[in-house]
């Protein structure tokens, strides 16, 4: 495998094509991992590190994932547990573009409403929530009114 | 408005509402016109109210419209396991406008996705009841002759009574100052208390239900501490007889106080207070009528 001569210190092996995701706070790395439904892939390397030491906030979780490149809708999912991520798009084995993870105004489906009583959670729908407030992480449900913190989100 | 649907109060416009009450006040002045001739109307209740159905159902033969519906969901195919959707788009095959009580909340929102023709919210769970808000802005405008500037005190179970969440959001747009009394296991929650400080509206709290508070008031709005929103019964026992109104009570009010109940009420506005001229909840439930009168053409886009 080609090293590039910078990365004598990687702790984790590059990789040629594909997305790294860094600086994934390492309570929520395995949440990040069940989102972007790691464990269905079944033909691309992954790399999974944990409690790396960061200049920026101590330990991180790292993902690399060979020979995968998420479209926005997946990188929405990251965004509610992690919202401080990079994705680092790698073409052979340079970082061509970083991007960011962003709440998105609206998340359609994934997150399921904690009202027992809201008709999402009672008729075959998907759940419409807008964010509230990014800061916090606060979200409404679009239909029962209901607002949900970060912390008590449900992810379907 | 900004959809055809009347889901939530917090859908319209300061204009929107004024051009609602005006209309209101026409029926009021005439409740017979037959500007629903040749229309259907469906009221599907879900969850059985009696009293706003019969207020729906006649505004509708006021206007002059057919009413088709149910007043209970038990015997309907939604007890069989069909979907919301399904029955809606069902009713939609047969009629001009859906009028509907769901003990779900947001099933109302979810209804005016589905189908093409307006949807009117009589209440979806304990979340919002558009039409009830409309009839009290339109009573307190009616008994004071204006909405600005107005000092309203609201009684009773403020946590989980939505029709004064509501009432707060109808009122936002006219400079209202409010006295919010409750116990403190049923006081004002902090989002509608958020919501007062992001639209400079000025609030008090109060524990104690005294004349004070009463005297320095323009509205009072009475609400029933209801018994199905308590999970602790003890805690309802130990509050419902915390916040009664007194005929005695209102002896240095102000002439112009009016005194407001969604009704029904329990025991909590006192049978001597329905005597003096200040009680206005009988009257209140009558302009139910023109303001739904005024809701359904608003939502069908029928000029009055």
């Amino acid at each position: 495998m080609a090293i590039n001569k910078n990365n004598k210190e990687l702790q984790v092996a590059a990789i040629k094509n594909g997305t790294v995701i860094d600086h994934i706070p390492p309570c929520h790395l395995f949440k990040v991992a069940s989102l972007l439904e790691l464990d269905k892939m079944k033909n691309n390397t992954i790399t999974i590190a944990n409690n790396l030491p960061s200049n920026k906030c101590g330990t991180k979780g790292m993902i690399k994932i060979a020979d995968k490149f998420f479209d926005d809708k997946e990188i929405d999912r990251i965004a509610l547990v992690a919202p401080n991520v990079i994705l680092n798009i790698i073409k052979d084995y340079e970082v061509i573009e970083k991007k960011r993870v962003a709440l998105p105004d609206e998340i359609i489906g994934l997150v399921k409403c904690n009202n027992p009583k809201c008709i999402t959670n009672n008729e075959p729908m998907q759940t419409r929530f807008e964010v509230v407030d990014r800061e916090t992480g606060t979200l409404k449900c679009h239909y029962c009114e209901r607002k949900v913190q970060k912390d008590d989100i449900i992810i379907e | 408005m900004k959809s055809k649907s009347l889901v939530s109060i917090d859908q319209c416009s300061k204009e929107d509402i004024l051009r609602i009450l005006d209309n209101a006040q026409k029926f009021e002045e005439n409740p017979n016109r037959r500007l629903l001739e040749g229309k259907v109307a469906a009221t599907l209740f879900f969850e059985p109210s009696t009293r706003t159905r019969l207020s729906f159902e006649t505004a509708i033969n006021r206007l002059g419209g057919r009413v088709i519906g149910f007043q209970d969901a038990s015997t309907t195919s939604s007890s069989k396991g069909e979907t919301l959707k399904d029955t809606i788009l069902m009713v939609s095959n047969y009629a001009d406008l859906i009028i509907m009580r769901h003990y779900l909340e947001g099933a109302a929102r979810y209804a005016s996705e589905v189908t093409n023709i307006p949807i009117i919210n009589a209440g979806d769970g304990a979340n919002q009841h558009p039409s009830q808000t409309m009839l009290d802005l339109y009573s307190i405008r009616k008994t004071q002759g204006k909405l600005e500037n107005l000092t309203i005190t609201m009684v009773g179970d403020l946590k989980y009574g939505r029709t004064v969440h509501s009432l707060i959001v109808g009122m936002s747009h006219f400079n209202p100052t409010f006295h919010f009394v409750a116990p403190n296991e049923l006081r004002m929650p902090d989002e509608q208390k958020n919501f007062c400080d992001q639209h400079n509206i000025k609030y008090y709290e109060h524990t104690d239900f005294t004349e004070d508070i009463i005297n320095q008031s323009d509205i009072l709005y009475m609400t029933r501490v209801q018994r199905e929103r308590f999970t602790d019964l003890e805690e309802y026992e130990r509050v419902k007889n915390v916040y009664i109104l007194k005929n005695a009570m209102l002896e240095g009010s102000r002439d112009n106080l009016r005194i407001l109940h969604p009704l029904p009420r329990v025991n909590e506005i006192a049978y001597d207070v329905d005597d003096n001229p200040k009680a206005y909840y009988i009257q209140q439930a009558r302009n139910g009528l023109f303001a739904r009168e005024a809701i359904i053409c608003e939502v069908l886009g029928i000029e009055i």
